[in-house]
């Protein structure tokens, strides 16, 4: 069995107004884990996730899941996929039973009322199952939407943006659901512009934008490359300014002259710090504490896509 | 085959069917009574026969079949374009469902409720008027062919349309005036020589003309033109809807 639940190669995809949205994508998504595509708006992430499930038309390139091809064995391949899509699209006038119900048909599945049953409970819509969709909350709407998603009992699951526009409570209720999909050894593939929530629950990240992926990584890797660290020491004194003899490690120092901030890389074995405090003592400067912080995801990520 | 899938379609638009019950079948059945009431009852007592059928009588079959034009366009665009319009699209887009499945599915729901409407404006027609019907199982296929071949056409609109005006433009601007001058209230032989060779060209005369033949033997064109134009037109609407569905034109990027 390929470790790979699904395998994208060289997918090319120009919109009818000639806009590239996707460039020769080379992908590799492992069975079983919590894969986090991030990009900004329009990088082509729901054009990847679209192009994957059937739903836009690519121009070039490979789609494999499990082994499968989505245009020739588009019937395996979609059967095995769910989708949650970013908007809240589905029938209003539908009651929360029969829609999910709905989904599982279409998917060739036969009616198995005591999954949707379980599936409905799990996501706290039990009780909702007789209400018409117009009737729910943003947020009732959204999980609606995950149930219809697993209503055929996918093996690949896909989030597009999943948590916006709920709130806090829900958002960790939903997390909660993510990770006992995991746990059945659903596949998980999330877009989100939460970065904290893909730096807590994705076990590798891609980066996407204007249609490329930038970097693929494991989540922990990535944070210790990319990463950098920030040394910041006290001062017992405030400074004017950086003094020149301490020019070579590129200090910079807070408004109020009070933090002298070291910026290194983790990943060196010479990262510079021991230097550094023997030519602070060799200047006469003293500082009353010492602390250092990694950069966040966030952060990681605004690096990899601002504008060069 | 998904059955599944095409059970779900079907169910789902025969659902949406029985929860507009006022809109799909009483206003169909009541325009069709007040028909009556106004070109069989009042203007009608004052035409003559036609062809040896009371007028009444001949405006049965024209009826029925402008009714289930109308509803069967009307049934099969909406159920398309309603998924297109508020989203839930990328659900049927992104399921392991073949093209032929989901004509089963849209095609064969609008195409039954159409065949229903018939059937009931045929049973409100008994209650005003005298009818014959010589050939029950011949007007029983032209009943299924007609509402089949429209509902295709109409799911061709609904794919075609991106917004809810010109959704109506094509039942309002063509089908309508197409079904009015196809000889639903009158014959074409009662036409200038003229006009009834212009009226040729209008495909709803031979569907309307057949399926009066089948009440009553008489037609304004032979049984076998008008089968023959109702299969070309049914064959013309699978291909083009196929093509649609196939390439995803106006469904998919």
């Amino acid at each position: 069995m390929s470790p790979s639940i699904l395998s994208i190669q060289n997918l090319t995809k120009t919109y009818v107004d000639k806009l590239q949205a996707l460039k020769n994508i080379n992908l590799e998504i492992h069975r079983g884990e919590i894969f986090a595509l991030l990009g900004p708006n329009g990088a082509g992430k729901t054009t990847l996730i679209n192009a994957i499930c059937g739903i836009v038309n690519p121009r070039g390139g490979k789609i494999l899941v499990d082994g499968f091809d989505v245009i020739k064995d588009f019937r395996m391949t979609r059967s095995l996929i769910g989708l949650v899509p970013q908007e809240l699209t589905t029938d209003v006038f539908e009651t929360v039973w029969d829609t999910v119900n709905f989904s599982r048909g279409l998917f060739g599945k036969s009616p198995d009322h005591a999954y949707v049953e379980q599936t409905l409970k799990q996501l706290s819509l039990w009780d909702k199952k007789n209400n018409k969709i117009m009737t729910l909350s943003g947020g009732m709407k959204r999980r609606v939407m995950i149930a219809k998603a697993l209503s055929h009992e996918p093996r690949v699951l896909f989030l597009d943006e999943p948590t916006a526009g709920v709130d806090v409570s829900l958002r960790k209720d939903m997390w909660d659901k993510v990770r006992a999909l995991k746990e059945t050894g659903v596949t998980i593939i999330l877009t989100t512009h939460y970065l904290d929530e893909a730096e807590e629950m994705a076990d590798r990240i891609a980066v996407i934008n204007h249609g490329e992926i930038i970097v693929t990584e494991k989540k922990t890797a990535l944070m210790k490359e990319l990463g950098r660290k920030l040394l910041t020491l006290d001062l017992k004194s405030p400074l004017k300014a950086v003094p020149v003899p301490l020019n070579r490690w590129k200090l910079s120092l807070n408004a109020e002259g009070t933090q002298l901030i070291y910026t290194y890389d983790s990943t060196k074995d010479d990262n510079g710090i021991a230097e550094l405090l023997s030519g602070l003592s060799a200047a006469g400067i003293h500082y009353k504490d010492i602390h250092t912080d990694q950069s966040s995801l966030e952060e990681i990520f605004i690096q990899l896509v601002k504008p060069t | 085959m998904n059955l599944n899938a095409v059970n779900a379609i079907y169910s789902f638009e025969m659902a949406r069917w029985w929860r507009t019950l006022a809109q799909s079948i009483a206003a169909p059945v009541i325009s069709t009574t007040l028909y009556f009431v106004v070109f069989g009852a009042a203007i009608g007592s004052r035409i003559s026969e036609i062809n040896g059928i009371g007028y009444g009588s001949f405006i049965v079959p024209g009826l029925i079949m402008l009714s289930v034009l109308q509803e069967s366009i009307a049934n099969a665009s909406f159920g398309i374009y309603f998924p297109k319009y508020n989203g839930s699209i990328y659900e049927i887009l992104s399921a392991p469902i073949a093209t032929v499945e989901i004509l089963l599915g849209f095609v064969g729901a609008a195409a039954s409720k159409s065949i229903m409407l018939g059937l009931l404006i045929l049973a409100t027609a008994y209650l005003f008027v005298p009818i014959t019907i010589h050939h029950p199982l011949l007007m029983f296929l032209f009943l299924v062919f007609t509402s089949v071949t429209f509902s295709l056409f109409g799911f061709m609109i609904g794919v075609w349309a991106d917004s809810f005006e010109k959704l109506q433009i094509v039942p309002m601007l063509i089908m309508t005036p197409l079904t009015f001058l196809g000889g639903s209230f009158y014959s074409i032989s009662m036409l200038p020589a003229v006009w009834q060779k212009i009226s040729m060209l209008n495909p709803v005369v031979y569907l309307i003309s057949g399926f009066r033949w089948s009440f009553y033997e008489s037609a304004d064109v032979a049984l076998g033109v008008s089968l023959f134009m109702i299969t070309i037109f049914l064959l013309a609407c699978l291909v083009l809807v196929r093509w649609m569905l196939i390439t995803g034109y106006r469904l998919k990027n």
